[in-house]
């Protein structure tokens, strides 16, 4: 914001006089720190209304049921206004996805590190391609799953193997694993 | 040039103006006044006094619930809330849990997530306060044809609005003689209520909160109209303005700052002009 | 332009001496506001209204913008967008409130603002252009508040566009289709609040346009003084850095005292309760009354109440915009050779018993409702206010006798001037 004292620096009014330079310097040099501060903190409130509001906030959980997913399927849902898929996995993927050597990955996860203890075959990830952030295809019936049987991002064409992680291509890192937890045995909740 | 055409402008509208004033005078002199009942007997809001009143104001978190309750139970029959969210419960100090089960003790419309056929659910924190009628004209049929409005800035939207809601809600009764003296043909009409604290007087919503415990407080507080009337237009000016305290609170760092500031510049600016001023001659 | 004995900007390091080679601006803000604008060195308070008018401009343009990324400018969801600003957004109710008043306080100072350049006539040559282009502002301001107040789609924002596109209907041929093409459909809906949004983000970039043409225009003669008369050399300035610059600081601190007290405590204390019910086409409101700032004009527009020749709306209509077209031709209608109401005994007393008891009057009764005595007493205020500007203006500056002005604003502060003793052709060389 605009603030004529901002533009005042001390040393300018003290073309007049000798005496008194210094109790002068501390005046007008608190009034210009004063403005400075009060400007400075104008800046809380501007910048702050651009972070999310409380109803963006509000939203930022959501339920799936995960019932009536079948072995290879997998849903699309909603998550913070991104996609986010849920994979049933079948016992070749989660075969597939263990066969490999963690140490060999881009972005070295286990399985298990990706999934929770007892729903081994529950796979929730974010739908949104690690590179820069297009949504991959493999989760709709008939979509191309990728080399690795995954998930495929045609944008810039990386490949994510069963278990959603980084095997081939350039994003950095495995598809995003949210913060979950089942509500009950067939229902998670997200975030 | 300027100065004629400008001359002549100004005297023309000046005549046309008194011409005006002069009929509108001559009809003001010669035509009878006709007062009218609801100018003599419409009444100021009372004086009521609330915990969130004054620049130090802070909310009554036990009597926003109580009016919570109220509006629950009583107005939610036909008035809506539709700018207030069930996640906003929780600056009544309800904490997240509670939030929860009170949203789930509503219904809102939703969307069948298999058929894609409209239901209804049980709310959620998300959802907002539903409308009791699907539309404004279902709201107009249930009611005599008047649409009751939308309670959710109804203290920001009267002059004195939480003073007017609480007088309105204990403003019921009959026209006083001296009302009923002056205009003997004064009447309210079929289906309406006498309520001085209206601007007409006669009122399209019946007396809502009728007679003691009506609601049943959980906290024990004597649920007479009185209180059930104040305790419901405590949390309409919440409703209204969920971030009065906030605002409240942040406004005195901000104007001490400012005095402090405003000081240190009022000296710098005496001390910056000493340099001007005493050459002032003897 | 300026004064010859102004400083000359002296970069002070290597990067200043860059950029005044390259891209002067240090050395423009230098001579706009900084030590090299010799200003009179007697100005009271009331020249610290303009400073504030254009920092009140900037906050609305800052807290504008910000608002505008929260806002939908669609007759469906406005309503419910504004209180979203008000409730879930960061701060959304502070940059709200703070736009709001900061229109009231945008306009209060700038009607002290032209209240000093009446009462010192400020619009006097050599100053005329820096009046007309401050007459250009206030017209864009009044523009600009008015699309503004259209915004929120309350009942007032509605019936406010309603009854002031209105007026355009009164029109004799054009007024109907124009009314029409103005707001886009036969009553104000989507279309005239789309395009009043646009205006609205628009035109306060075109008043920055303008201020900043005023303030060029003010640097050519310099700044007004409370004795009117014109500086004469050295001793009758200061430097606007720090003498100014310092004033106008503490000045500021006093304005933001007042203006964020209303903002934090009593932020809707200057608007209307019936703006915060949505807009509803089918109910008008009791009382329409438009925002207080525009009271004046509101009670010319309705004092106008019985047809003559023409109907009574068009004269209304008329009027309104006559009573600020002719500020336009101030400079010319008041000839006095003196500037300062001070020194202007005939004219101080027109202005201080008609001229402002006249502008108090119209005040008053434009924010009351339309019945007796407001009609009456607005409609003689309105008379005044004609005749003042009109027909006493001109005739008081031919009869009057003004009071004998100081030698110089010297004298006017330190008591004498050595100058005033010499002939006038060596005073002039002083």
């Amino acid at each position: 914001m605009a603030d004529t004292t901002g533009t005042a620096t001390p040393d300018t009014a003290m073309d007049h006089g000798e005496d008194g330079v210094r109790r002068r310097d501390f005046i007008n040099i608190a009034a210009v720190s004063a403005a400075g501060v009060g400007g400075a903190s104008v800046l809380i409130p501007l910048i702050s209304q651009m972070a999310p509001s409380q109803d963006v906030l509000a939203e930022s959980s959501t339920e799936v049921d995960v019932s009536a997913i079948e072995p290879g399927q997998a849903i699309k849902a909603i998550f913070r206004k991104q996609p986010l898929f849920v994979k049933r996995l079948t016992d070749e993927e989660i075969e597939a996805a263990n066969a490999v050597a963690v140490d060999s990955l881009r972005d070295a996860q286990s399985l298990n590190d990706r999934t929770l203890e007892g729903h081994r075959d529950i796979l929730v990830t974010m739908g949104v391609c690690t590179h820069l952030g297009c949504v991959p295809l493999g989760a709709a019936e008939g979509e191309v799953k990728g080399e690795y049987g995954g998930y495929f991002c045609p944008c810039h064409g990386s490949h994510y193997d069963t278990a959603g992680r980084i095997r081939k291509g350039p994003a950095p890192t495995n598809l995003e694993v949210p913060e979950y937890a089942f509500t009950s045995e067939t229902v998670i909740q997200v975030g | 040039m300027i100065r004629i055409g400008g001359f002549l402008i100004g005297i023309g509208f000046t005549v046309v103006v008194l011409w005006s004033f002069a009929v509108g005078a001559y009809n003001f002199a010669t035509e009878e006044k006709v007062g009218a009942a609801e100018y003599e007997f419409h009444k100021k809001p009372k004086d009521v006094s609330f915990e969130h009143d004054g620049a130090f104001g802070k909310w009554d978190t036990a009597q926003l619930q109580r009016g919570y309750q109220v509006y629950k139970e009583v107005c939610a029959a036909c008035h809506s809330l539709k700018f207030v969210a069930f996640r906003d419960l929780a600056d009544l100090g309800y904490n997240e849990d509670e939030v929860k089960a009170l949203a789930a003790e509503w219904t809102v419309p939703g969307i069948d997530q298999d058929t894609g056929e409209a239901i209804t659910r049980p709310g959620t924190p998300v959802d907002y306060f539903p409308s009791p009628y699907p539309n404004d004209i279902a709201a107009a049929a249930g009611n005599n044809n008047a649409i009751p409005p939308d309670l959710s800035l109804m203290t920001k939207a009267r002059a004195n609005g939480t003073a007017y809601v609480y007088s309105l809600l204990t403003g019921y009764g009959e026209p006083s003689e001296e009302l009923k003296a002056k205009y003997p043909d004064f009447s309210t009409p079929p289906g309406l209520s006498f309520n001085e604290y209206f601007p007409n007087l006669n009122l399209a919503m019946a007396q809502p909160i009728v007679i003691d415990d009506q609601v049943t407080y959980a906290d024990g507080t004597a649920a007479t109209v009185d209180q059930m009337s104040k305790d419901v237009s405590a949390f309409l000016a919440w409703t209204a303005e969920p971030t009065l305290i906030e605002r409240k609170q942040s406004g005195w760092p901000v104007l001490g700052f400012l005095l402090f500031a405003t000081i240190l510049a009022f000296f710098a600016k005496k001390q910056i002009w000493s340099a001007a001023k005493p050459k002032k001659a003897e | 332009m300026s004064f010859p004995w102004a400083r000359e900007y002296q970069p002070t390091n290597g990067l200043m001496k860059f950029f005044d080679e390259k891209l002067p601006l240090p050395r423009l803000v230098y001579n706009a506001v900084g030590a090299g604008y010799p200003v009179p060195r007697n100005l009271s308070y009331f020249w610290n209204f303009g400073v504030l008018a254009g920092f009140f401009l900037m906050v609305q343009i800052v807290t504008g913008v910000v608002l505008a990324m929260h806002y939908a400018a669609n007759s469906e969801v406005a309503f419910f967008q504004v209180e979203h600003i008000m409730r879930d957004v960061n701060w959304g109710w502070l940059m709200r409130y703070a736009h709001a008043n900061g229109a009231h306080f945008f306009f209060i100072v700038v009607y002290f603002h032209i209240f000093r350049g009446l009462f010192y006539s400020s619009y006097k040559a050599p100053r005329e252009m820096i009046w007309l282009l401050g007459v250009v502002i206030f017209l864009l301001m009044m523009a600009t508040a008015f699309m503004g107040y259209v915004l929120p789609w309350g009942q007032m924002s509605f019936w406010g566009a309603k009854v002031i596109t209105g007026l355009f209907g009164a029109i004799p041929l054009v007024g109907e289709p124009l009314q029409v093409w103005l707001v886009g459909g036969y009553a104000p809906d989507n279309a005239a609040l789309n395009r009043f949004f646009s205006l609205h983000f628009l035109l306060p970039f075109v008043i920055l346009g303008v201020v900043i043409l005023h303030v060029w225009a003010l640097h050519i003669p310099g700044s007004s003084n409370p004795t009117g008369v014109e500086v004469k050399k050295e001793s009758d300035t200061l430097p606007f850095h720090p003498y100014y610059t310092a004033k106008d600081g503490f000045g500021l601190g006093v304005a933001l005292i007042l203006y964020l007290g209303l903002v934090f405590f009593l932020p809707n204390i200057l608007g209307h309760p019936d703006n915060y019910i949505e807009a509803n086409p089918l109910a008008t409101p009791a009382h329409i009354l438009p925002e207080w700032y525009f009271f004046p004009f509101y009670a010319i527009l309705r004092a106008f109440t019985v047809d003559f020749i023409l109907s009574a709306k068009l004269w209304g209509v008329l009027a309104m915009f006559a009573s600020i077209l002719v500020w336009f031709f101030l400079p010319w209608l008041d000839k006095s050779p003196v500037r300062s109401g001070h020194y202007r005994p005939m004219f101080r007393k027109f202005f201080w018993f008609g001229l402002i008891p006249c502008m108090v009057v119209l005040f008053i009764c434009g924010g009351a409702p339309a019945e007796e005595p407001y009609v009456m007493l607005s409609q003689i205020a309105t008379a005044y206010y004609f005749l003042h500007f009109l027909v006493f203006l001109p005739l008081i500056s031919s009869i009057e006798k003004p009071e004998p002005l100081p030698y110089s604003i010297t004298e006017a502060v330190l008591g004498t001037d050595e100058d005033a003793k010499l002939p006038a052709s060596d005073a002039a060389k002083a």
